[in-house]
């Protein structure tokens, strides 16, 4: 009986990648990001400089040369401190969008699939969040606890619960009303067993797809915490403190601010054009089922 | 098998357990569920739909059981409150003595082996990530009923048992048509050895020709493992050919009820033969006979007093507006019985 075993059809995330892959846009957005994820992971062994080390004989450099993007005013060669600033980047983007996506996505999760009272207090405790932009509730939260890398991770986490709590609620209440959930519960199913078994494998590539795109808006909160003196504090380098920096000297030295915004840009860019690609990919009305 | 299907084409489902065993496995007794919702702006008014109002019935082992009705009568709510999918208001409902509606935990666990559903939308009763393999396995790991290749190999069987390939285990439901899905459906209710199914309009959303064979399929289950089936149905004549006893549904109660033959060939009460008279029969020879329901189904949200049914009535008497009709045994043994003021 075993031994009739047919090879199973790819899961959905390989046909949704494979399609990604076939879009020229989508194609070129993950090249951006994957070049910078690169450089900024192995940046200790790729950067030609030491981001830190101050050379004042070789101050305000211009581009090309011997310092392929120059130097600051303190002689630190650019590229190398774009390199070691997009650490900091991908980390607090990374570290705050997967916080939000677990912390967001259960919240509504188990909102939608209560439903009732409970999912009414908690949504509108979600508005009160949404109500706040992004920037500004980032700002509260690092200025009430201190420039530091785990508090910006919190503060743009915190921004970003909300809208991933939306995104996996709605589906949510579509899926709690399907027969294969009351199915389950004839079965003798758990509710965790039914929300986290049988809902969530049918929700999760809407909040990933979700994820890629507000990754884009974590970068840029980053960046502009950074760019008002909030981020991670100097001489670490950061994209937004470097942009910030170069505007002291930008009519002598224009490239000092314009390549972390040009990185700040491309980053953003090549993120958005990924979770378009995804988002196409898997949206059950262009998927051909 | 041969002469069992010979025995089946004669007989058919009906008569295939002809003395059902003296205690009932399932009891319900005056189930009740309304549903409460507020509407209106800006006051808003407190509206109660009361989907099931009163209803009892007794199922006996391998006993097929129809509940027939109208859209909108309440046989799918009663179907899921017995069940404990919604919670009901207010009855009793045993198996085998056992309280269901008491029961939570562990107990509530052990039962919901005891009773399985099969619902009518096949697209909608799997869950479009999982393999076949793995619906089938999980209810058994769930229960503790087996493990591993085990239950795969368990699962592989109950497959093959609905009349699908073991090869369908590693597959999606996607993959398959809609009468291929209700037969997985059928398959996974089976996964935990029920002795009682729910089938909840089983056939409807299905093709005549797939209709037919999944028709069979139950049967054929039912005479293996010696099902009780709790037959959700308002197509006549699927109820008429599948089940041994029949209650015909109107506003959430149960007017008239007994054996198949006599309630749809039958009936006492006037609604159901209204139904009778509505549902096709094969016969040219009644082509003539009209169908003659007058009017709407009134909104259970605003039930008529007295008898339900009496603003449709074409035998309404002044008493009809006024009072429910008490239950009336039929005549003659064991014939069910009905809720009329004509026969009270």
């Amino acid at each position: 009986m075993s031994e009739i075993i047919l090879a199973a059809p790819p899961p959905a995330w390989k046909r949704a990648l494979a399609k990604a892959r076939s879009n020229p846009t989508t194609a070129a957005g993950a090249l951006i990001c994957l070049i910078i994820i690169v450089s900024a992971v192995f940046a200790p062994w790729l950067a030609p400089y030491d981001p830190t080390e101050q050379d004042i004989m070789n101050r305000l450099q211009a581009p090309g040369g011997e310092f392929l993007l120059g130097t600051d005013q303190f002689g630190r060669d650019i590229l190398s401190r774009l390199m070691w600033g997009g650490r900091i980047s991908l980390t607090v983007s990374l570290g705050a969008i997967a916080a939000a996506m677990v912390i967001g996505g259960v919240i509504g999760m188990v909102s939608g699939y209560i439903g009732g009272r409970f999912d009414l207090f908690v949504m509108q405790v979600m508005d009160v969040l949404l109500s706040f932009p992004s920037l500004i509730l980032g700002l509260i939260v690092v200025a009430l606890l201190g420039p530091e890398l785990v508090n910006l991770v919190v503060a743009i986490a915190l921004t970003a619960i909300a809208p991933f709590a939306r995104v996996a609620r709605a589906p949510t209440m579509a899926l709690k009303e399907r027969a294969f959930v009351e199915a389950g519960r004839a079965l003798g199913f758990s509710h965790v067993r039914i929300l986290f078994g049988h809902i969530l494998p049918n929700i999760l590539s809407e909040v990933m797809v979700m994820g890629t795109l507000w990754l884009a808006t974590a970068v840029r909160v980053e960046a502009s915490l950074s760019f008002i003196g909030l981020g991670v504090k100097p001489p670490t380098p950061t994209w937004g403190g470097m942009t910030r920096d170069g505007f002291e000297n930008i009519l002598d030295a224009p490239w000092l601010a314009v390549f972390p915004g040009i990185a700040i840009l491309l980053l953003v860019l090549g993120l958005n054009m990924v979770g378009d690609g995804l988002r196409d990919a898997t949206d059950p009305k262009l998927r051909n089922e | 098998m041969s002469e069992a299907s010979d025995d089946r084409r004669a007989a058919g489902p009906r008569g295939l357990n002809p003395p059902p065993s003296a205690e009932p496995v399932l009891v319900v007794e005056g189930l009740r569920k309304h549903f409460v919702s507020r509407k209106g702006f800006p006051r808003a008014r407190t509206v109660t739909v009361r989907a099931v109002e009163d209803i009892s019935f007794r199922i006996h082992a391998g006993e097929a059981f129809g509940l027939v009705g109208e859209s909108g009568c309440g046989k799918s709510t009663a179907a899921r409150a017995l069940l404990r999918l919604i919670e009901p208001d207010a009855g009793r409902v045993t198996w085998k003595g056992e309280d269901v509606l008491a029961a939570r935990g562990a107990a509530l666990k052990a039962l919901r082996r005891r009773m399985q559903i099969v619902f009518q939308d096949p697209y909608s009763s799997l869950d479009p990530r999982q393999t076949i393999g793995a619906a089938l396995v999980e209810p058994m790991r769930v229960h503790a009923l087996a493990e591993g290749a085990e239950a795969r190999r368990r699962a592989g069987a109950l497959l093959e048992e609905v009349g699908l390939p073991p090869a369908a285990l590693d597959r999606f439901p996607h993959e398959f048509s809609g009468g291929q899905r209700q037969r997985i459906g059928i398959a996974r209710a089976l996964t935990v050895e029920p002795e009682l199914i729910v089938a909840d309009e089983p056939v409807s959303a299905l093709d005549v020709s797939v209709q037919a064979q999944v028709l069979l399929l139950l049967q054929e289950l039912r005479r293996r493992r010696g099902l009780a089936f709790l037959f959700v149905s308002h197509d006549l004549s699927v109820v008429r050919w599948f089940c041994d006893r029949v209650a015909v549904m109107y506003l959430g109660r149960i007017v008239e009820e007994g054996p198949a033959g006599r309630v749809l060939a039958d009936p006492l009460h006037p609604y159901a033969q209204m139904l009778r008279d509505a549902s096709p029969v094969p016969d040219p020879s009644r082509r003539g006979i009209l169908p003659r329901i007058i009017g709407e189904i009134p909104s259970a949200s605003n039930p008529p007093p007295g008898c339900p049914f009496h603003p449709r009535c074409p035998q309404a008497m002044a008493v009809c507006a006024r009072e429910v009709p008490r239950w009336t045994e039929a005549p003659g043994t064991s014939q069910g019985g009905v809720a009329c003021h004509l026969h009270g």
